[in-house]
């Protein structure tokens, strides 16, 4: 008996000596919040993502795997304001694992301290389509946003892992220079076009164009979530055509066909833009999905000579 | 400081004028003039204060990310104190605040609450049938059973953590039964650990026992309107569920495995082909019979005759887009045919579901699933014949409504089934689906070779093809066909046209 209960002590401390220099599981719910985690992370973290950078934020299957995932995670960064509520909490209350529960330290709402756009300031009913009530959730497209995403981040990395505070921080540091260098450069790039008048296919460029100064004159779904109508196609192409509007962005995971009946009907450009990480072949981290995205507008913007 | 001394130089004043009319104007006088100076530096301090605030509230706004259009009570809460870098954010260009507006929302202090999540669910069927006997050939306790309008499921939901250690849930459900009356229930009502060591879980209350795919889940979220045969005919009508706990186990492998074990009473119409029997018959006249026989009263008398249901599942992520689940369930309980007789139900499930990588809003998919059965039901020696004189004495009752005395043997009744279903979502919002449906005695039971067949056994199967088309996440409306055939019965064609609508808090899609 003695032996046994030594045995299971000697396994006990060899599992908490190896637990304290395992590297921090992180599991993030969308594959942007994991590749800031990476760059802050370094090699003492391990990140997983649920959603992938190519499909419907909203939409993702709570496939069971995720349980597991989530059952071994010490930290989730989940992006909160709603954003994953048709998937998230049945994987939460399943994975049996107390350090991401509500509150816990491994617990990360990365909208905490971000400025939200459309916070609406009625009551909202379901009458509006899909609103949602704490405001616009696709918040990581300002690259502003980004720096507090990290900042945030970088906190918690170092709240839970002390001995390699220094190490985040000065990975936050060198993120939060390359951004400032990139966010020169694409508000440079993007200068000409401020005031701009764009449509896109659902609100998910909100943050992109509040930065950059394009402006959403219309959106090809009638109300957020609800499939366009022909009505309100045909309210809509007359008032591009009378704004001028020539430029329709759409994420690559949307139907193409009314996209491309509302660009010819109005003689705009459409444009494919991926809004996460990973959804394209040249948007494999955070910076190149504004790389990707500026070039792809700027460059369908830009007067032909 | 200066207020108190204003104050109290005040009522002084008042008491010197009310308990001394006659003083000196002299001092007087002087207590005016004091008055005087000490308001003109109290008013001139808060101007000053005034004037430092609006200051600060514009070096503020200054500061803060620009948003064209927000309202002032859209003001975020302020970052959290673990972020070093905040200040590093590079100030935008001030933007003009927007004047006062009556129509401005009044910000009303303090967090969102969220104790308890409240959803209702309404499914509703119309339709009709080729049938005269709908509630047997619906047997679901929740499908579509009249010609005209069916209320399927009422479901009221209440959800919500109940505090650091357990998750509550409730559904209140009330439905039509095939004659027309209404039937309310506390269908489930269960706690649920949230974080247990050792991927532990613990479930207590009232709840559906996790047996293959259909049992546990709730009729709105079936592909389509109808419970399938097998789990109809073997689980019960109203689906097995009763008062009891279960533990699962999520296994320390690279892929999700998890192991349950539920243990429930095994009584009542919820434990169909258990200790089953009561229910929406039990106030009629007359004798209900199962499998020729009359169930009898059995009481819970040792562990043993408690419902003990495990389950183990096993999911693997084929692809990018591919994911199989596949489970294997059983039950093993007492049931009422005798003294000492019992049940066992076996069953292995399968649901395969492909979504491409770039899906709009969860569209295109297409999903498979199959379920499939095996009920061994001990069926005791029966007999109407308490006294074995061969006849019907006048204390005997006419079990059979015929007259007739019947001497049953004891026998074990093997019966199995199954039903594969393929959905289809083939653009955003639609859905077509197939369902094929079977179910059969393994080999006739004497009482039926000496007394004729049982349609509780007979063997019958189900063509189901159907649409669906949800305008929103909240809505849906189905159409669908189903060709029945029973022996001894024959053919029968239904048609049921079904609406859903969900009220309240955004459900999340299990998978």
């Amino acid at each position: 008996m003695k032996t046994i209960i030594r045995s299971i002590s000697l396994a006990a401390a060899l599992g908490a000596a190896f637990s304290a220099q395992a590297k921090l599981n992180l599991v993030a719910t969308l594959p942007d919040f994991g590749a800031i985690a990476e760059q802050i992370g370094g090699d003492q973290v391990k990140v997983t993502c649920i959603c992938r950078g190519t499909e419907d934020p909203h939409f993702v299957d709570a496939r069971p795997s995720f349980i597991r995932v989530l059952n071994q995670a010490d930290v989730l960064l989940e992006g909160g304001a709603e954003l994953e509520i048709g998937w998230l909490p049945p994987l939460v209350n399943n994975a049996r694992n107390g350090r991401i529960l509500r509150d816990a330290p491994g617990d990360v709402r990365l909208c905490e301290g971000l400025h939200l756009l459309e916070v609406p300031t009625t009551t909202v009913d379901r009458s509006m389509g899909d609103v949602h009530p704490l405001g616009n959730p696709h918040y990581w497209l300002d690259p502003l946003n980004g720096k507090v995403i990290a900042a945030h981040i970088a906190g918690k990395l170092g709240q839970l892992d002390p001995a390699n505070r220094g190490f985040y921080h000065a990975n936050l540091q060198k993120f939060n220079e390359r951004l400032d260098a990139k966010l020169a450069e694409w508000t440079r790039q993007m200068e000409p076009f401020r005031g701009t008048k764009i449509v896109t296919y659902h609100k998910s460029f909100e943050y992109f164009a509040d930065r950059f100064g394009l402006v959403i004159a219309g959106v090809i779904e009638p109300r957020p979530g609800i499939e366009p109508t022909p009505g309100h196609i045909n309210d809509l192409i007359p008032r591009m055509k009378a704004s001028g509007i020539k430029l329709v962005v759409i994420e690559p995971f949307r139907p193409r066909k009314t996209p491309e009946y509302v660009a010819q009907a109005t003689g705009a450009k459409l444009v494919l833009v991926p809004v996460m990480t990973g959804g394209h072949e040249r948007t494999k981290d955070y910076f190149s999905v504004f790389d990707y995205a500026v070039a792809q507008i700027s460059a369908a913007l830009k007067p032909s000579p | 400081m200066k207020l108190r001394t204003i104050l109290s130089v005040s009522s002084a004043l008042c008491l010197g004028a009310v308990a001394l009319p006659a003083q000196e104007t002299d001092q007087l006088q002087q207590l005016q003039r004091q008055l005087r100076q000490l308001q003109e530096t109290f008013e001139k301090t808060i101007q000053q204060q005034r004037q430092q605030i609006e200051a600060l509230q514009k070096q503020i706004d200054a500061l803060q990310p620009r948003a064209p259009g927000a309202a002032p009570a859209a003001t975020p809460p302020a970052p959290p104190t673990a972020v070093p870098a905040a200040s590093s954010t590079p100030a935008a260009p001030p933007v003009p605040k927007p004047p006062w507006s009556p129509a401005a929302p009044i910000q009303v202090l303090g967090g969102q609450r969220a104790y308890l999540n409240l959803s209702f669910d309404a499914l509703f069927a119309a339709g009709g049938s080729t049938a005269d006997d709908l509630d047997q050939l619906q047997f679901g306790g929740h499908d579509p059973n009249q010609r005209g309008f069916t209320v399927q499921n009422l479901e009221t939901v209440f959800e919500g953590k109940v505090d650091p250690y357990f998750r509550g849930q409730a559904s209140l459900v009330g439905h039509t039964d095939a004659s027309g009356d209404f039937h309310f229930e506390a269908e489930e009502a269960y706690a649920e650990t949230l974080a247990l060591p050792q991927g532990l879980q613990l479930k207590a209350g009232q709840f559906l026992t996790e047996f293959g795919r259909m049992n546990p889940t709730h009729p709105h979220t079936w592909n389509f309107a109808d419970a399938p045969l097998v789990t109809a005919r073997f689980l019960g009508p109203e689906g097995l569920r009763n008062p009891g706990a279960r533990l699962s186990w999520l296994t320390p492998t690279p892929f999700y495995s998890e192991l349950f074990l539920a243990v429930q009473d095994s009584q009542g119409e919820t434990a169909y082909s258990f200790r089953g029997g009561g229910g929406h018959s039990h106030e009629e006249e007359g004798h209900e019979l199962f499998f020729g026989r009359e169930r009898v009263e059995r009481d819970t008398e040792t562990l043993g005759d408690l419902l003990f249901a495990p389950r183990y599942a096993v999911s693997f992520d084929l692809s990018d887009s591919q994911t199989l689940l596949l489970g294997t369930s059983a039950a093993f309980g007492p049931n009422n045919s005798g003294e000492d007789t019992c049940t066992q139900i076996y069953g292995v499930d399968l649901f395969w579901k492909w979504k491409p990588a770039d899906h709009h809003g969860g569209f295109p998919f297409v999903s498979w699933q199959t379920e499939a059965l095996l009920r061994c039901y001990q069926a005791d020696a029966y007999s109407n014949d308490a006294n074995g004189n061969g006849i019907l004495d006048p204390d005997e009752e006419d079990v059979f409504g015929d007259g007739s005395v019947r001497n049953l043997a004891g026998e074990t009744l093997a019966d199995w089934g199954l039903y594969s279903e393929v959905a289809c979502g083939f653009r955003k919002g639609w859905v077509a689906a197939l369902r094929g449906d079977y179910v059969t005695p393994q080999k006739l039971g004497q009482y039926e070779l000496d007394y004729g067949p049982d349609l509780d056994r007979a063997t019958r199967w189900r063509i189901a093809p159907n649409l669906t088309w949800y305008p929103s996440e909240f809505s849906k409306i189905r159409l669908q066909y189903n060709y029945d055939y029973r022996d001894h019965l024959g053919p029968d064609h239904s048609v049921w046209l079904q609406l859903e609508f969900l009220l309240g808090s955004h459900a999340a899609h299990k998978f």
